[in-house]
């Protein structure tokens, strides 16, 4: 048996976020099938636009249309792609300078091996079936059609330390300047009006790995035991149990097993749904003190209508049926009143 | 400014750590280690701050529970940053500047093997035109190193001979976690990873934990005979537009030691988890020939997210107490390329008449 519990965790959420004038111009270019860029005071054209001037922090107003084809400025092969990135079988990323532009961007180029990019080929931009402004719009670049393989057409490109020695980038020819609204008005007016928004979607894969102590925890849920640890200096007793005693940061040691009896030292009434409930509101959550703990538990109170719980209301666990016990706290179904009279407040004043 | 020393550092690196995702049972043995160091107890300490990443967790406000680790009962003057301990450290740094405390310290802690290491770290670049694409850590790293590479400014037997020389010191380094065994020959025939870079130009995936104590004035000379003080500290950040940048270039770094004395540094622990950015950085500090770059094996014999950092700050104040050397530096690094760097230079004397 490994000294400590696992289990697959997946965090997932969606990202949801306004654009603001200049990445949503952008965006809405890249949905029309434009590639927006702007210009800096220093005369750099950026793609994806800046939204505010490196220089003078103004906020980008000059625009510029720059072309699908582009230089690749650098790569790196991706042998084994992680989830999310534009391919599941290897590929390069790599930062290409477009037509227009002077300052490279970053995405996935699509070529089999290593052997078929190289720094100063040419590229051209494939976009998604279904463009809907966002980045993910340009599925890749590819390799420029009709383009020789074997002759090395776009060796000119200036290298990083040059073009800073030279102040800049030389665009290899002049970019389209677009005016703040006429030629992109006309390209959207049969489109739905400007991205405003993106939602990107995040969604992490870890493996959690319980801690001693937590584990120590689990295991004795599944075999229908409640298991605290003590702290060897102030004598409290946690459950769950803790790496170490937050009052004095002493490792806990020693197993404490707990009854299913407690007192509810304080409570709430759900009354409000939320995504993902499990119980129709109304329903009570409370701090229930396992009897010789000296941290409460949240959990469930079923078993008495809500309104009548109440601090010092003395409760005991119900487990769900043995065949459905697992590495959880959730064995313990709910916790229910026991009749017996309230708990006088000095044995849970301290607990609160 | 208030005189302030490193006078205390330890640190736990290991490929996989079996257990607790907050690190809490591997600290606790970390600062043990501390008030020995020190002969304090944790009523001495007058700021905490820690390092740590929910997204390395996997969870939200993941640091809360490693607070158990230091004890925080009665209520304790606490901090917390997103960052490396390095930056932990520059927090802790400024309080005891303010003079509200005379002692801070610092820890950090993460496990990094709980996810897919390269990828999770996508989530701290721009979120419109970057994160959707899942760039990985890796393949951003390879970027620079080809632009580096395509310039004329290192190769890939430069970068060898960094790995090369890493293994070897990290021979030394009970910490490390991947160490020697090879010559510049041997890696440069192994074959590529993520071109252009082999799996030895890379960092390896590291779970652990580290602290360091700072004391000001002769709470640092009760403590240690020959505290490693701090007289410079300095941090810059570049833009995390990788088309904006210049990738064989660390402005970043640069700002940061043109502000700093780093005449007759004896060593420099430069956090530099692919092996080309070493190449990097030795540029843009300026740094002397016969500088010792990295004799603990540095971030390619085990970099613990949130932690290599400040180890470096660590691994140089050490040879300071030991009497080792007179003056070094410490060199962290965050973001994607080396897009963030602080730099802190230790020194045997603080530079002052009768001090």
């Amino acid at each position: 048996m490994s000294r400590t519990l696992s289990a697959p965790v997946t965090v997932a959420f969606d990202y949801t976020r306004s654009t603001g004038p200049v990445l949503g111009r952008f965006l809405t270019g890249l949905r029309d099938g434009v590639l927006v860029g702007a210009r800096t005071s220093q005369g750099e054209v950026v793609v994806p636009p800046l939204e505010y001037d490196p220089v003078t922090h103004e906020q980008t107003a000059d625009f510029v249309e720059v072309e699908p084809v582009g230089t690749v400025t650098s790569w790196s092969w991706v042998p084994e792609p992680v989830a999310g990135q534009p391919f599941d079988r290897p590929f390069a990323f790599a930062l290409v300078t477009l037509d227009g532009a002077t300052r490279p961007m970053l995405h996935a180029v699509d070529v089999a091996s290593p052997a078929e990019i190289r720094t100063g080929m040419r590229v051209q931009v494939r976009w998604a079936e279904e463009r809907v402004g966002h980045i993910t719009d340009i599925a890749c670049f590819e390799p420029e059609a009709g383009r020789d393989e074997g002759a090395d057409g776009a060796t000119e490109l200036s290298r990083p330390g040059e073009a800073d020695a030279d102040g800049g980038f030389e665009a290899p020819f002049e970019a389209r300047g677009l005016a703040p609204q006429d030629e992109r008005s006309a390209r959207t007016s049969t489109t739905e009006g400007d991205v405003t928004g993106v939602v990107t979607p995040v969604s992490l894969d870890y493996v959690y790995a319980a801690s001693p102590e937590e584990s120590t925890f689990y295991r004795g849920l599944d075999e229908g035991r409640i298991l605290a640890q003590r702290c060897p200096t102030c004598d409290k007793v946690y459950v769950p149990p803790r790496s170490a005693c937050p009052t004095d940061g002493t490792p806990t040691e020693g197993e404490v097993e707990l009854s299913g009896l407690g007192t509810i030292t304080t409570f709430c009434i759900v009354n409000v749904p939320f995504l993902g409930q499990k119980i129709a509101p109304p329903y009570v959550s409370a701090y229930v003190l396992l009897d010789g703990a000296d941290i409460a538990l949240l959990h469930l109170i079923l078993g008495v209508p809500a309104d009548e719980v109440r601090m010092g209301m003395r409760v005991e666990a119900v487990w769900k049926p043995r065949e459905e016990w697992a590495y959880s706290l959730e064995n313990i179904d709910h916790f229910a009143p026991t009749g017996d009279p309230d708990a006088d407040y000095d044995t849970y004043q301290r607990h609160l | 400014m208030r005189d302030v020393a490193v006078v205390g550092f330890a640190q736990r690196q290991m490929p996989d750590f079996d257990g607790s995702p907050t690190c809490v049972e591997m600290l606790v043995p970390i600062l043990a280690e501390c008030y020995e160091q020190t002969g304090w107890t944790r009523r001495d300490v007058g700021f905490w701050c820690s390092g740590s990443s929910d997204y390395l967790a996997g969870r939200s406000f993941s640091f809360v529970q490693a607070v158990d680790a230091i004890g925080v009962t009665p209520p304790i003057n606490e901090s917390h940053v997103e960052m490396d301990l390095a930056w932990a450290m520059y927090e802790a740094w400024i309080k005891i500047q303010t003079g509200e405390v005379n002692t801070a310290l610092v820890y950090a802690f993460g496990k990094s093997s709980a996810g897919v290491l390269r990828r999770t770290l996508a989530l701290q670049l721009d979120p419109y035109t970057m994160t959707p694409l899942w760039p990985d850590t890796v393949s951003l790293a390879g970027l620079q190193a080809r632009a580096g590479i395509d310039a004329g400014l290192w190769d890939e037997r430069a970068m060898a001979e960094v790995a090369h020389r890493s293994l070897t010191d990290a021979e030394k380094n009970d910490h490390a976690i991947r160490k020697g065994g090879s010559s510049v020959a041997d890696l440069l025939a192994r074959p590529m990873y993520a071109d252009p870079l082999r799996k030895h130009d890379c960092a390896p995936v590291t779970d652990g934990a580290a602290a360091l104590v700072l004391a000001a004035g002769d709470r640092a000379r009760d403590v240690r005979d020959r505290p490693a003080w701090i007289t410079g500290l300095s941090h810059f950040v570049d833009s995390p537009g990788l088309g904006t940048r210049d990738l064989t270039r660390a402005p970043s770094a640069a700002n940061a030691a043109a502000r700093l004395d780093l005449d007759g540094v004896e060593v420099a622990e430069l956090h530099a988890p692919f092996s080309h950015q070493e190449l990097v950085l030795r540029r843009e500090l300026g740094l002397a020939d016969d500088v010792r770059i990295n004799p603990s094996g540095g971030a390619l014999a085990g970099n613990p997210m949130f932690s290599g950092g400040g180890i470096r700050i660590g691994e140089t104040a050490q040879r300071i107490w030991s009497g080792e050397i007179g003056k070094g530096v410490g060199h962290a690094t965050s973001g994607a390329a080396l897009q963030q760097n602080l730099l802190c230079v230790l020194d045997a004397d603080n530079g002052r008449v009768g001090a």
